[in-house]
């Protein structure tokens, strides 16, 4: 043990010990590669690391606490928290849950103008994922396109919901607002570039030597252990595990629109990274679709269910009846029937589940937040043994983990 | 006199319930309507005791005795393809009854069906580790003694995960307030300046709501903006809004509808 006060040279991050050669390295929290409050303890033999330890709680806040202590609908906020990156798919996650508990049919503007945020969502996320990844392995020029045009999407997201990081765009039983006069021309141009930009990271990275070198071969995850591990999402599908909920067990208006899931069974980084390419191309592939089902649709957005959900603004102005029930409702808060529900969601980052249980009061009893995140930061400890320090960074790049959604 | 507040159960309550209130229930069919989960069902029942069984929002929930999880689970993942583990954690019903109720959530990739598999154990009791058959418990079970104190027999590296490891305090369970107990509002005075420190610098604020009016050194005072540590229990001094056009606060402009422009729309 090093003894601060001693005449012998101190480090702060480093512990040497002559015997056995090890060295333990202490890598983060304030790491500015480890995508947030990572701290990884490393045991190292030279470069090469024998035994990791992730260290994960440095942003917990304790949502699941403040859920019970919260009606439902004042949750809503606080899952954008999570994974801030794409925070309308949270907040959608806990919107179909409790429509699932509740049992409610959402109408379908509200149903195609989700399909539209998640994706676009989608698309921050991959967009954010790829920029951040390609500058920790020092791709600066991909960073700055790749943020260019995640600002577009952030400018979209703004134009419908005011907020370009926490959306809060989504309420239970359907959607607060319509969209707004250029949404759909403003996406379409959006799309129409799109494959374009794609083309241009691809050039920049597909080939590139430095990039090659930290993504092939390195961080290979096999198909058990990606099981095992519970991994979901890109983290699965690079491994040759072809499960995509959005196709399995489908939601909202998966089932009406066509898009493939790429799948690969290399498991290293360069898979992830072609899928989260290949992701992209799928989502706007759904975008198209979902914007000529919008003009067919009805100018209903919320579901009608006056037990749990408001009337429309215009009902509680104009009626006395439907102000007394909004009252109750924004003050009591609704009350779901007595019951349990887990749905899960394909989130840009894999598999949200929500478990809820409900006693029939206006706080859940237990709401349980199952994180992709969580478990693809837990499979560093048996991911990383083998591997060398130069790429623990592109590692950690490519399970693609965000710490609001790991500590909760 | 003071309000009765229950001990056991610090949650927040509905300020007004109506008394002849009954909540409704969500529908729970029988397991026998849905082919694959009767035939999963039937499989667990030669094996193991099933307790309860039904169908609820398209998932199956299999309610087994404590002592047969492993069994159960490793029945699941070998015989019935439930390849992965999604979540498992712990429900607080001490108050209730005295115990915990644990769940592990089960997804099956070749048959599209999760299954929900339950059960209870006393607050003192400890439960088998499935780190063994599923990687993911490992960090899922850490997060349940965490959170809960339920204790893992077999687990390799028994540890809180998202608390410090020093936390005293289990805080989801429902004994727990919400804001923190008393060693919670002293942990980091203790942790940074140690207990001699308490008196000087007071127990920590835990109410992230919490806005003191007169606080002139650590809450913003927007349009009332008085010097930094201004006294102003007795009354505050005026602040008047000075403009650069009247020879004020540089930069400060006054809004000129005229001269501002309006973007209609942003080359994309």
């Amino acid at each position: 043990m090093q003894q601060a006060n001693r005449l012998r040279p101190f480090f702060e991050n480093i512990t040497f010990d002559r015997d056995d050669n090890e060295l333990i390295l202490n890598f983060g929290p304030q790491h500015p590669s480890a995508h947030g409050q990572l701290r990884l303890m490393l045991h190292l033999q030279q470069e090469q690391i024998t035994k990791a330890h992730p260290d994960i709680g440095y942003l917990h806040r304790g949502m699941e606490k403040m859920a019970e202590n919260m009606i439902y609908n004042e949750f809503m906020p606080t899952t954008d928290r999570m994974d801030y990156i794409a925070s309308s798919s949270n907040n959608y996650g806990f919107a179909l849950a409790v429509e699932e508990l509740i049992g409610l049919d959402v109408p379908r503007r509200a149903k195609v103008i989700r399909m539209m945020l998640l994706e676009t969502n989608r698309l921050m996320s991959h967009l954010f994922w790829l920029a951040t990844t390609a500058l920790d392995i020092g791709a600066m020029t991909v960073f700055l396109f790749a943020f260019r045009e995640r600002e577009y999407l952030m400018d979209l997201i703004e134009d419908y919901c005011g907020a370009r990081l926490t959306h809060a765009a989504i309420r239970i039983g359907g959607v607060p607002l319509d969209l707004p006069d250029n949404f759909i021309a403003d996406l379409r141009k959006f799309l129409d570039k799109l494959p374009e930009n794609i083309k241009d990271y691809e050039d920049l990275l597909d080939t590139n030597r430095i990039w090659l070198m930290r993504m092939e071969n390195v961080g290979v995850i096999s198909k058990e252990m990606a099981l095992s591990w519970g991994c979901s999402g890109v983290m699965l599908r690079a491994s040759g595990v072809e499960w995509d909920i959005r196709k399995e067990e489908p939601y909202e208006l998966y089932d009406e629109v066509e898009f493939s899931v790429p799948v690969s069974d290399k498991g290293d980084n360069y898979a992830r990274y072609k899928l989260y390419m290949a992701e992209m191309r799928e989502s706007a592939k759904i975008l198209y679709q979902v914007i000529d089902m919008y003009e067919g649709t009805g100018p209903e957005l919320m579901a009608h269910a006056p037990q749990y959900i408001s009337a429309p603004k215009i009902d509680i102005m104009t009626q006395n009846y439907s102000l007394m029930q909004h009252f109750v409702l924004v003050t009591q808060g609704m009350r779901p029937p007595v019951g349990e529900v887990y749905v899960a969601t394909e989130s840009p980052k894999g598999e949200l589940g929500y478990y809820i249980n409900s006693q029939g009061g206006a706080y859940p009893y237990r709401l349980k937040l199952r994180a992709p995140s969580f478990w693809h930061t837990g499979i560093l400890t048996d991911l990383l043994p083998g591997h060398y320090i130069p790429d623990v960074v592109s590692i950690i790049g490519t399970t693609n983990i965000v710490f609001g959604e790991v500590d909760r | 006199m003071r309000a009765y507040t229950p001990k056991d159960d610090v949650q927040k309550k509905p300020y007004y319930t109506d008394r002849y209130w009954v909540a409704p229930q969500v529908a729970k069919s029988d397991v026998s309507e849905d082919a694959v989960f009767a035939a999963d069902l039937e499989a667990i029942k030669a094996k193991f005791e099933v307790l309860d069984a039904y169908i609820q929002v398209k998932q199956m929930v299999v309610v087994i005795n404590a002592r047969d999880n492993f069994g159960v689970i490793e029945l699941m993942k070998n015989e019935l393809e439930y390849n992965q583990l999604s979540e498992l954690s712990a429900i607080d019903w001490l108050a209730s009854e005295g115990k915990f109720e644990i769940f592990y959530q089960m997804l099956s990739m070749s048959k599209r069906k999760r299954i929900r598999v339950k059960c209870k154990i006393d607050e003192k009791e400890s439960i088998q580790s499935l780190s063994s058959l599923f990687r993911s418990a490992d960090w899922s079970e850490r997060e349940m003694y965490d959170m809960f104190g339920v204790v893992i027999n077999n687990h390799p590296f028994m540890k809180r995960i998202l608390m410090p490891d020093d936390w005293e305090g289990f805080p989801l369970r429902k004994t727990y307030p919400l804001q923190g107990d008393e060693f919670a509002q002293w942990y980091e005075v203790d942790k940074i300046f140690g207990k001699e420190a308490r008196e000087i610098i007071g127990p920590e604020n835990r109410d992230p709501a919490r806005v003191d009016r007169y606080d002139t050194e650590r809450f913003a005072r927007l349009g009332h903006e008085v010097p930094r540590g201004t006294d102003i229990s007795q009354g505050e001094p005026d602040t008047p809004l000075v403009y650069q056009e009247e020879d004020g606060v540089f930069l400060i402009q006054k809004f000129d509808a005229e001269k501002s422009v309006v973007i209609s729309d942003r080359d994309r």
